[in-house]
């Protein structure tokens, strides 16, 4: 008998919840990005945790998705980075808060 | 709960579980974004190790193969290319009232996730049209899955890859579309602080050539 699902969740609350205070402390954009995986991580075994308790495939279906949308997000997101950091200068998020080029 | 768990099990759980914090919280504190990626791949191994104890063996072997091996290289290839790979004072200002809201925003946070979790929001049935049949049919059962039940999602998800890679290539191009060179406009307004690459970034980093501010 593995270990009960509650704590697999609240494990998952814990990683969440890191990841989105490190998202509100971080000022770098490329750990910013880094904590948002962190928050997909902690849904992606919240997914699978649910998808062992209900003996379903749909969680772990569900977490295909995610994976290939977290790919795509994160190609769209570092070439955004990279664009910004070709024409602006700073590595954090305040310099970029006027959003002109 | 513990207790019902079968050793082997609980101590995997636990020492996956401690190396995932641990890659978490050194994600969020770790001052240099080398470092922080590094965190994010010990993490990930972790959160693969939990699926394996889960009998999801093959998202275990895609979280490793593509987050550790593609998403994490991109990171590092990208932190090494445009140069941000010192160190960052995390809580340069101090803490200041911010982040003491902060960090009771993100107590809150858990404490609503946790009691969210708490609730029953699930009936508890069991599946009765795609169930899982143990460990060793894990990838038949999820390829059966995707290529059945969630077809149109996996077509659509190919759809999304593409426009995600045209997407890159657009924003990677140096020249805009009409001829002119998008290169470094500010550099021709004459802005302030347009110079040299990010070497004049703010003092917010250490190895700035602005040099404000002393060393933790």
């Amino acid at each position: 008998m593995s270990v009960s699902p509650t704590w697999y969740l609240v494990l998952a609350a814990v990683l969440f919840t890191v990841g989105a205070v490190g998202l509100l402390v971080r000022r770098n954009v490329l750990v910013m990005f880094m904590c948002i995986e962190l928050m997909l991580n902690a849904a992606n075994l919240t997914f699978v945790t649910y998808s062992r308790a209900l003996n379903d495939v749909g969680g772990q279906s569900a977490v295909f998705f995610v994976l290939v949308v977290a790919a795509a997000e994160v190609v769209v997101g570092l070439g955004i980075i990279v664009s910004l950091f070709r024409r602006k200068f700073g590595a954090t998020a305040d310099d970029a808060h006027i959003l002109k080029g | 709960m513990l207790a019902v768990a079968t050793l082997p099990d609980a101590i995997t759980f636990a020492i996956a579980a401690v190396i995932a914090v641990v890659g978490a919280l050194g994600v969020v504190l770790s001052r240099n974004p080398v470092h922080a990626a590094l965190m994010l791949v010990m993490t990930l191994f972790g959160v693969a190790v939990l699926f394996v104890e889960e009998n999801a063996q093959f998202l275990a072997a895609v979280q490793v193969i593509v987050y550790t091996g593609a998403i994490i290289v991109l990171f590092l290839f990208v932190i090494m290319l445009i140069g941000v790979d010192r160190e960052e004072r995390v809580f340069a200002d101090g803490f200041n009232a911010r982040r003491v809201l902060t960090f009771f925003l993100g107590l809150a946070m858990l404490a609503e996730v946790l009691l969210l979790g708490h609730q029953r929001w699930v009936t508890g049935a069991h599946s009765v049209t795609g169930t899982l049949h143990g460990a060793a049919a894990n990838v038949s059962d999820l390829g059966h899955a995707i290529f059945t039940t969630y077809l149109l999602p996996f077509e659509v998800t190919s759809a999304l890859l593409v426009v995600a890679v045209i997407g890159a290539v657009v924003l990677a191009r140096r020249h805009a579309i009409g001829g002119e060179t998008a290169e470094r406009p500010a550099l021709a307004a004459g802005e302030p602080g347009s110079g040299a690459g990010t070497d004049d970034a703010s003092p917010l980093f250490e190895g700035a050539p602005s040099g404000s501010g002393v060393d933790q």
